[in-house]
């Protein structure tokens, strides 16, 4: 199903959380929406679901205004941060809450429920954990059960509120894969929350990008990675390093020469040679060495101007060159993204 | 060989390193236990020494005297209204202050809490003003043939007064702390707003709730200043518990007010051993 979100408006107080946002998301896919914290991703989220209501604006799915319908009446899954299962239930009952709530008229058998319940809990991979209390398992269980626990519903819209945020690196790696996986196979509308970018662009289709209330960009993965819209996009996804400087001639469209810039480039795209291959070389000094298991990082210092600049090298490469504190070396910007204010040139 | 020995001297170390010496230890807990003594045990033995003093039949006689089993009766048909009153509307409060936010929410807080801060003698007049002969709604009353001040409604009214808080107390905290999420989960899955109270809900505040009946049913049989206000001290008719007590005591029947007070002593011991049994629920409840 799909969801469109149409001049959404949220005000908490004096702090505006969705400034008319506006949002298109095709049915079956993936979409992270990606942000800081406060940038309005999780208030988004929630008005989709109806937990929130919005100021102004629309929601819409498959086209229906959805907008004045109650959370009851929506049928989206939500999963929750901090998996919110009922504490007092088995992981059994726990799935089996949104099919037992049904009015008597709509409500499967006592069989039928077992049934669907056990077939989550199988699709899941839990199903020997089902008598088993929610405080008996660990949190990358308890996810699983929240997952398995939405979908019981049948819901036309999956809905998840930074759902791998409170689990270890190793779990939280593991479980974005099996979602990836799970969508691929049950190919539900989701939508998901996060502020790892890392998460975002392993596992959507789309990524959403907000900033304070706003949209900066929305687009594939490969679309907001490498063409990334603004400098925030761009400083979002993976480190950056800046240059300030000014354009030496008349740009692209009115720019003109002598106008402030700033280049931006990933720490990633920066080499460091031993001589000079050419004049985009800059001189530097290596100020500081941190290993990061399989890549370098290393900070510099720009001869004449003093900035500070950090370029990650892979292990090998950074033997080869066989870098020491304090050396002088030259660096090269691979690839450098130029904005005038938000434009980019 | 020596490392053991070093492993051994280094535990030493750290458990000196974070406790004080024996005898600030042992004067510590010896401080605490006399206190104790004094001021809790002693007390209850001599209720119950005085009561038991002429033997257990003087002891029954007193407990069987009709004026006697009349002040228990009524203390426990007030507790049976209050109780459930209060809880009712302290879960009903409790609910609205912890799960949502609405305009006058502080107020509430501030109401909730009025029986608190005043004293147990001026709520008891606040319903003779009230209610009373001379009173605002007296005259309306006394019309309709209606008597509250010096009657049991009376009594009911001020002992509600004076234990609203206890309910609504002990869930708010609780209650906040567990916040929203399974609530909003109950709904997203389809749950109507009275499965959520009753499924969801209810079973996380269960031993909070048990904690505050608990509290406040001691309380209402207990309660003392406010009910003396407005009992009239009628013999047989509308003395509870504690009032009776004082009257015997003060006609000099040591023993029979000792024996009518050993039954709010032993009120006093089962309250304690179930609020210890829900205190230790209510924290498992907050641990999960």
């Amino acid at each position: 199903m799909s969801i469109e979100v149409e001049n959404i408006h949220k005000q908490f107080g004096s702090f505006i959380a969705l400034n008319d946002v506006t949002l298109s998301i095709p049915s079956g896919e993936l979409v992270a929406l990606l942000g800081p914290s406060g940038s309005g991703k999780t208030t988004l989220l929630r008005i989709i679901a109806g937990l929130e209501r919005t100021d102004s604006g629309r929601i819409l799915f498959n086209g229906e205004d959805t907008t004045e319908r109650h959370v009851r009446e929506r049928k989206v899954g939500f999963v929750f941060q901090h998996y919110a299962l009922f504490k007092h239930m088995t992981v059994f009952d726990n799935v089996a809450f949104g099919l037992n709530v049904r009015p008597r008229s709509n409500r499967p058998a006592k069989p039928e429920i077992s049934a669907k319940v056990m077939e989550l809990l199988r699709l899941v991979q839990l199903e020997c954990l089902a008598h088993r209390y929610p405080s008996q398992l660990s949190g990358g269980q308890r996810q699983r059960i929240a997952l398995a626990r939405a979908l019981a519903v049948e819901p036309q819209v999956l809905l998840l509120d930074e759902p791998f945020g409170a689990l270890d690196a190793q779990v939280r790696a593991e479980l974005r894969r099996w979602l990836r996986k799970l969508h691929d196979e049950l190919h539900i509308t989701s939508v998901f929350v996060t502020h790892d970018q890392e998460e975002a662009l392993e596992v959507a289709d789309r990524i959403v990008v907000m900033n304070k209330g706003r949209i900066e960009q929305a687009g594939t993965p490969d679309l907001v990675y490498d063409h990334p819209a603004n400098p925030f996009v761009l400083n979002f996804l993976g480190n950056v390093n800046l240059f300030h400087g000014r354009l030496s001639q008349p740009g692209v469209g009115q720019h003109e020469s002598n106008e402030n810039v700033v280049s931006y480039v990933r720490s990633h795209d920066i080499e460091i040679e031993r001589s000079p291959l050419d004049s985009t070389a800059l001189k530097a000094e290596i100020r500081h060495i941190q290993k990061l298991g399989p890549s370098v990082r290393v900070t510099l210092a720009i001869d004449g101007t003093g900035e500070f600049i950090e370029a990650e090298l892979t292990r090998d490469v950074f033997q080869n060159l066989g870098l020491q504190h304090d050396e002088q070396v030259y660096v090269r910007p691979r690839q450098v993204r130029v904005f005038v204010e938000d434009y980019q040139i | 060989m020596s490392a053991p020995a070093t492993t051994y001297a280094g535990k030493t170390n750290a458990n000196h390193r974070i406790t004080e010496p024996a005898l600030v230890r042992w004067g510590l807990t010896a401080v605490a236990l006399v206190f104790l003594a004094l001021f809790l045990v002693l007390p209850l033995a001599a209720v119950f020494s005085q009561a038991f003093e002429k033997g257990l039949g003087v002891y029954l006689a007193a407990l069987k005297e009709p004026d006697a089993l009349s002040s228990v009766k009524l203390t426990l048909i007030t507790a049976a209204v209050t109780v459930p009153l209060n809880l009712v509307f302290g879960v009903t409060a409790a609910w609205a202050i912890a799960k949502f936010t609405f305009p006058g929410k502080n107020l509430l807080i501030t109401l909730i809490d009025l029986p608190f801060s005043v004293s147990p003698v001026i709520s008891g007049l606040i319903f003779v003003l009230l209610f009373g002969r001379q009173g605002w709604l007296g005259p309306w009353l006394d019309a309709h043939d209606t008597k509250i001040v010096f009657a049991v409604p009376g009594i009911i009214l001020a002992t509600v007064f004076v234990t609203f808080p206890f309910i609504a107390r002990e869930l708010i905290p609780l209650m906040e702390s567990q916040g929203r999420d399974e609530e909003e989960a109950a709904l997203v899955l389809g749950a109507s707003g009275l499965q959520t109270f009753f499924r969801v809900t209810l079973p996380n505040i269960k031993w909070g709730i048990i904690y505050g009946v608990i509290l406040c049913n001691a309380r209402a049989m207990g309660e003392f200043g406010a009910v003396s206000v407005v009992s009239g001290h009628i013999r047989g008719s509308t003395n509870t518990v504690p009032l009776h007590v004082e009257i015997l005591y003060n006609e000099y029947n040591y023993t029979a007010a000792f024996a009518v007070a050993s039954l709010l002593a032993f009120l006093a011991l089962i309250t304690l051993a179930v609020k210890t049994v829900a205190e230790w629920k209510v924290r498992q409840q907050l641990g999960d």
